[in-house]
């Protein structure tokens, strides 16, 4: 076996887990307090990554700018969205959510598709991110670098945020019990449509840094929502650090399995999880089913 | 208390369930001639092709709207039974009654196992798993010589039914498929009102009692399920001979989107809602169909439409209106 393909694999494996930790980690994160599987998760990164392309092509913004402002155009029709629809059905079983948001995202993906068809447009590597360094075993890209760095930063972050911070508190007290943490005094809806916005906006921040790497597709997200589903399901369901784990090891063991066995790369996530569920229906690091 | 998907769901009281109730018979009659005539009025193709999706509906509700639990796998067993007909046809040339039986049996099998597995979990696990499961028969398919990629199974034979029909005239094919739906839509419409669909109901409406006066929830729920992916599977297998085509946009999880939005448009837990359901979907695919990418913006508007408001779906309300369960 080559060094050479094994190390390549293995850096696209990580850079394939930090995308499916940062999506994951979102859904986990709006699964945790809303109890909504969300389907649009796919669209609004793909929202994400042609909010950067428009920046660039509209206002002239680089990638830097879009770093900061995609997420929270992404955020902020999240926002709109559970203020609008998804409130509406927390009264109800909670698969209505997940209705709803197939139904969004095949609005959103539709009017993108209309548009620009199915072929990619091109987004450029920011000028500080282009080259690569030279390993001695390998060529690594500077900007793969950067992305697997970068996510695991904010991955981190937010698992700091939730875990160790009073926010956090709030939010995990909101998640046991919202009616008791209502009465004292905390307001809940505020809560949860901020929670929604944040999580949808992680995914438009993955949106973007896919893009260099990926091109700006509209259905980018498509077949990627099904995948971190899987994800989600082995980490366990609203699990924080079992989804920033999964995630990446994940797309390593995507990765490796390229190498070795290619023709199974496609369904070695859905096999683990199969494998997992039989042992453990509630997922590696989650607690109940 | 949080609503649950049953109560959109319009049971019929448990006195009228051991026989026909007689609006339903109407109902019924009223389904058959209008289906028997439209052929003379629209174009057969059309018909045939939403009867297949209507027949799928229907085994989808089995599961939906009688046991509770959104399967959003059902394409892998439409798509794999097609497969199997498609390749049982062409390659072994077996005559179509027995193709779309291979296709069936397939369908069945791939529901005894997925549903063994699936049937531990519930409410969004159970969903996330089938869509999960159907995703590995999707990929399987892609890799897979005898499915033929992306190109799918072309040009599969129609032949003789039995021997003497002759499936190559549109009409006679037409009335073949109609039957296959029929005898699905029964067989359906009895295991709803059989003991057996009582106890699902009972397991449905709260398990632990079900468990507690001795029935064995598993084991009910399975069989449902393995109904469910069976008559997917004829519907499956019809579709495949009726267009000569088997192709991977059958196995695609977004027909598993597509059949949960004719259900729940048509009216989840009625007995027509579904077949209703499947009736508008197809129509609105076929009329739009000149509008390209807009086809899936209307169907995702009007996901966004029947979940905010419109959850008992069209049959659902007219049942409601009417007073009677339809």
């Amino acid at each position: 076996m080559p060094t050479q393909a094994l190390f390549g694999q293995l850096l696209i494996g990580l850079i394939n887990g930090a995308f499916y930790a940062m999506l994951s980690l979102g859904l986990a994160v709006i699964f945790g307090l809303l109890n909504i599987i969300n389907f649009a998760h796919g669209a609004l990164y793909m929202t994400g990554a042609f909010v950067a392309y428009f920046l660039l092509k509209l206002a002239g913004l680089g990638y830097w700018w879009s770093l900061l402002l995609a997420p929270l155009a992404v955020g902020l029709l999240g926002i709109v969205l559970e203020k609008t629809m998804l409130k509406r059905l927390y009264h109800l079983d909670h698969l209505y959510g997940l209705l709803l948001t197939f139904g969004i995202a095949l609005v959103i993906q539709g009017v993108f598709r209309n548009e620009f068809g199915s072929s990619g447009l091109p987004y450029g590597i920011p000028s500080q991110l282009t080259g690569g360094y030279n390993l001695g075993f390998m060529f690594l890209p500077t900007y793969r670098a950067w992305v697997v760095v970068f996510s695991l930063v904010v991955c981190l972050g937010t698992w700091f945020v939730i875990e160790q911070t009073r926010l956090g508190a709030y939010l995990r007290a909101a998640t046991e019990n919202p009616t008791l943490v209502r009465a004292f005094g905390i307001n809940v809806p505020r809560m949860i449509t901020l929670t929604y916005g944040f999580g949808v906006a992680l995914a438009g921040l993955a949106g973007v840094l896919a893009a260099p790497i990926y091109q700006v597709n509209p259905l980018m997200g498509v077949d990627l929502i099904i995948v971190v589903f899987a994800v989600v399901v082995i980490g366990g369901m609203g699990s924080i650090m079992g989804s920033i784990l999964t995630g990446f090891s994940l797309g390593v063991i995507e990765g490796f399995t390229k190498v070795f066995y290619p023709e199974a790369s496609n369904t070695v996530i859905f096999v683990i999880m199969a494998l997992v569920l039989l042992v453990r229906p509630a997922g590696l690091f989650g607690r109940t089913a | 208390m949080s609503a649950t998907v049953k109560d959109y769901v319009v049971a019929p009281p448990a006195s009228v369930a051991a026989a026909w109730p007689r609006h339903q018979v109407v109902a019924f009659l009223l389904m058959v001639v209008l289906l028997a005539i439209a052929p003379f009025f629209l174009y057969p193709i059309f018909l045939m092709k939403a009867l297949c999706f209507a027949l799928f509906a229907c085994a989808f509700n089995l599961l939906i709207g009688y046991v509770g639990l959104l399967s959003f796998g059902h394409a892998a067993f439409l798509g794999s039974a097609g497969y199997v007909s498609a390749h049982a046809a062409k390659v072994w040339g077996l005559p179509p009654e027995l193709a779309i039986l291979a296709g069936t049996a397939t369908a069945a099998g791939l529901g005894l196992v997925i549903g063994a597995l699936a049937i531990r979990s519930r409410g969004i696990y159970f969903a996330n798993i089938t869509l999960a499961f159907a995703q590995m028969v999707f990929f399987f398919s892609v890799q897979v010589k005898f499915t033929g990629g992306e190109d799918g199974i072309q040009a599969v034979p129609l032949g003789r039914m039995l021997g003497v029909l002759d499936l190559h005239q549109t009409y006679t094919l037409y009335f073949v498929v109609l039957a296959i739906f029929l005898i699905g839509f029964v067989i359906v419409y009895r295991a709803i009102h059989s003991p057996f669909g009582q106890v699902l109901k009972a397991v449905r409406e709260n398990e632990p009692r079900a468990i507690s006066l001795g029935y064995r929830a598993e084991h009910y729920k399975l069989l449902a399920f393995v109904l469910s992916a069976t008559l997917s599977g004829l519907a499956g297998g019809t579709k495949a001979l009726v267009f000569q085509l088997a192709s991977l946009t059958d196995v695609h999880w977004t027909m598993s989107g597509e059949v949960v939005l004719m259900t729940l448009l048509g009216g989840l837990g009625t007995v027509f809602g579904p077949a209703v359901g499947a009736f508008i979907m197809i129509g609105l695919e076929h009329w739009l169909a000149q509008l390209g990418a807009w086809l899936t913006i209307v169907q995702g508007a009007i996901f966004v439409v029947c979940v905010l408001t419109f959850r008992r779906g069209v049959v659902g309300e007219l049942s409601r209106i009417l007073r009677k369960p339809l």
